[in-house]
């Protein structure tokens, strides 16, 4: 009896200091010194292959049973017919007419293409698609993104309950810890070194102490993350911009440089947080009373731009956040304070799950569970150039100009820009095209005939 | 992938729009996102301008044709109720629906596309398509590629088939006899996803 506990007791020991080494080694060193192994792109990719294998599965699934495959991405409402008019022409007289002479005329019918073609744009144009017909709709082994239940096998079955095995039993415990350790070490850290006294040592201090907090939650969602333009990273004195889509953003973002936030104080963990954050270095915490008043909140952002010791501050203009699909109008209160703005561009990769969080319909807390308990959270940071006001444009128009940049450069949808959208009508020439097509099916087969 | 709960409450009589149209609830939702995606001005009606915005609509050679049936009785707003019993037109004839007798023949049902496309033809609602306005059909169509006597030939070849009781004019019925053997609901319907 005591043998056998005994010897439980010790493969439990072994197994967690395999366990904890492992932790260390793989993660939290190279977080601590911002170097990679590379093991996360490997995973990326090795879940993309199946990612496909799955959709290709379903796909064969479906048309066994002669029906359509549900594409939520491709936003797409019908699925256009893509023979050409000379196809379905010639479809339209053997079926039709039998004319034996098998050349093509013009029939009554011949308006039905022309009429459901149009009737096709009218639901469903190509201007207003967000992914192309060719890229890969992939299931990511995810109940809650999976909208084809019926068309699932059962090899499928095993292998998306393989994936709750694994993601529950073994990603979410490792990422619980490692999201502990991460904010544990932040409030720590923060704390401690907010004892010293303030110059250079104190900033470059909380700065290695920040960033490598950050790096370990970064690790803790296990985030794989593109910085593309680094060149354009924001400097002390400016103020950076960036589209909002879950509260991730700001992790992602802090990985890779110091920023000062600004927020509300809130009270719990999330308060415990921002009080240690702030002795290392300044933030900027408003208490509920004074959001209100938007001098104040004015004045004490221009205070902290003015100071070029302080770092840069991260705003999240658009107020709330978005789905990742488009930007949303920015408001401009930031855009008034007259310095350099930072724009940033942050878009996620829907093909792991939706990072989105919909604060109405779930929790900050629910909302971390299913991050957590997702496959990887992929997205990509594009820099963009500094820019500021000009002399001719107030601040609407400035904030304008700068969601337009974000919305380009991250290949977002850029609602409530119609500054420039020109009424043109579509030329005349391409219209032209369209008859000649048709003439030549129609006038070409009557020369045919008078041929024969 | 949006809520359709949400979606469906803003659609007026959702219920009775999905028996009478045959669309399912997923549909409509869908629709009604584009009927607003459409209505950039979000008047809450559509207008032929916002028809006419739609490039690839201004391609085709029948675009003016198709806005008009859409806003057939001259009237310049467009609701969504409007909206989807026109597109009900192109949904896939349901052959498994059985048929009560003493009901209407459901929006999408031969006769009914073929009545649609009637009035493509017949601007001036008469009940019959002249010889002129099958000449203006083909004008639209061809243009400048061929000459006024080809158009004219053809027009009267098509006339002198369809037409059976000699009035130089097809009605509805000559139409529909003209088209028995084609295949209506493969080349009106446009394929719904799911």
């Amino acid at each position: 009896m005591f043998l056998f506990d005994n010897l439980l007791c010790m493969l439990l020991g072994i197994s967690f200091t395999v366990w904890f080494t492992l932790l260390l080694v793989f993660i939290i060193v190279p977080a601590v010194f911002g170097v990679s192994f590379g093991i996360r792109r490997l995973y990326m990719n090795t879940l993309l292959k199946i990612f496909e294998w799955a959709t290709l599965r379903m796909e064969r699934g479906a048309k066994e049973k002669n029906q359509q495959l549900y594409k939520p991405y491709s936003n797409g409402i019908i699925a256009k017919e893509l023979a050409s008019l000379e196809q379905e022409m010639q479809e339209m007289r053997r079926s039709g007419s039998g004319s034996a002479l098998g050349g093509a005329e013009f029939e009554m019918s011949d308006i039905f293409h022309f009429c459901r073609r149009g009737v096709e744009s009218i639901v469903d144009d190509e201007v207003t698609k967000r992914f192309t017909a060719e890229e890969l709709e992939s299931w990511n082994l995810l109940t809650r993104s999976n909208y084809n239940f019926n068309h699932i096998s059962t090899r499928l079955t095993v292998l998306w309950g393989l994936g709750v095995l694994i993601r529950y039993g073994i990603l979410l415990p490792l990422r619980v810890t490692l999201a502990f350790t991460g904010v544990g070490l932040l409030v720590f850290l923060t704390s401690l070194i907010g004892l010293l006294p303030n110059g250079g040592m104190k900033s470059f201090l909380s700065e290695k102490a920040h960033l490598m907090c950050y790096r370990i939650c970064v690790r803790a969602l296990t985030a794989i993350i593109t910085y593309h333009d680094s060149e354009n990273k924001p400097k002390n004195g400016g103020i950076c911009v960036a589209n909002h889509t879950s509260p991730i953003d700001v992790i992602i973002l802090s990985s890779d440089g110091c920023y000062a936030m600004v927020g509300q104080v809130h009270g719990g963990l999330m308060g415990v947080i921002q009080r240690a954050m702030v002795k290392a270095c300044p933030h900027i915490w408003f208490e509920r009373s004074e959001v209100k008043d938007r001098h104040l909140v004015a004045k004490r952002l221009s205070d902290h731009v003015a100071d070029k010791t302080k770092l840069p501050i991260l705003i999240f203009p658009e107020g709330t956040c978005i789905n990742n699909t488009s930007v949303m109008m920015f408001k401009k209160g930031s855009f008034e304070i007259g310095c350099t703005v930072y724009p940033v561009a942050i878009k996620y990769d829907p093909r792991f799950g939706d990072a989105f969080w919909n604060s109405s319909k779930f929790g900050m807390v629910n909302y971390l569970l299913h991050m957590m308990s997702s496959w990887a959270i992929v997205c990509s940071v594009w820099y963009l150039p500094p820019m500021s006001r000009e002399e001719s444009e107030d601040a609407v128009q400035f904030a304008n100009r700068v969601k337009a940049a974000i919305a380009r450069k991250g290949g977002l949808a850029d609602l409530l820009w119609d500054g420039g959208l020109k009424r043109d009508k579509v030329k005349e020439v391409f219209k032209e095209e369209q008859q000649k097509l048709y003439s030549k099916v129609l006038v070409g087969g009557a020369e045919d005939r008078s041929r024969s | 992938m949006g809520s359709t709960s949400s979606t469906l409450s803003k659609i007026p009589n959702a219920e009775e729009l999905s028996q009478e149209t045959g669309f399912t609830s997923a549909h409509l939702a869908r629709l009604f996102e584009r009927f607003e995606a459409l209505d950039k001005d979000k008047k809450g009606y559509l207008s032929p301008q916002d028809f006419e915005a739609i490039k690839e609509l201004a391609l085709n050679p029948i675009c003016d044709r198709i806005i008009g049936a859409f806003f057939s009785s001259g009237q310049e707003m467009l609701d969504f109720s409007s909206f989807v019993r026109i597109l009900a037109h192109f949904r896939p004839i349901d052959n498994n629906r059985p048929k009560e007798p003493n009901s209407p023949d459901p929006i999408n049902s031969r006769i009914n596309k073929l009545k649609f496309a009637f009035q493509l033809y017949d601007q001036d609602k008469d009940g019959k398509i002249s010889r002129n306005e099958l000449l203006q059909v083909l004008r639209a169509m061809l243009e400048k590629q061929v000459t006024e006597e080809q158009l004219e030939s053809i027009a009267d070849r098509t006339i002198q088939e369809a037409d059976l009781d000699r009035d130089d004019a097809i009605s509805f019925e000559e139409f529909r006899k003209s088209l028995e053997k084609v295949n209506i609901d493969h080349k009106m319907s446009i394929r719904f996803l799911r």
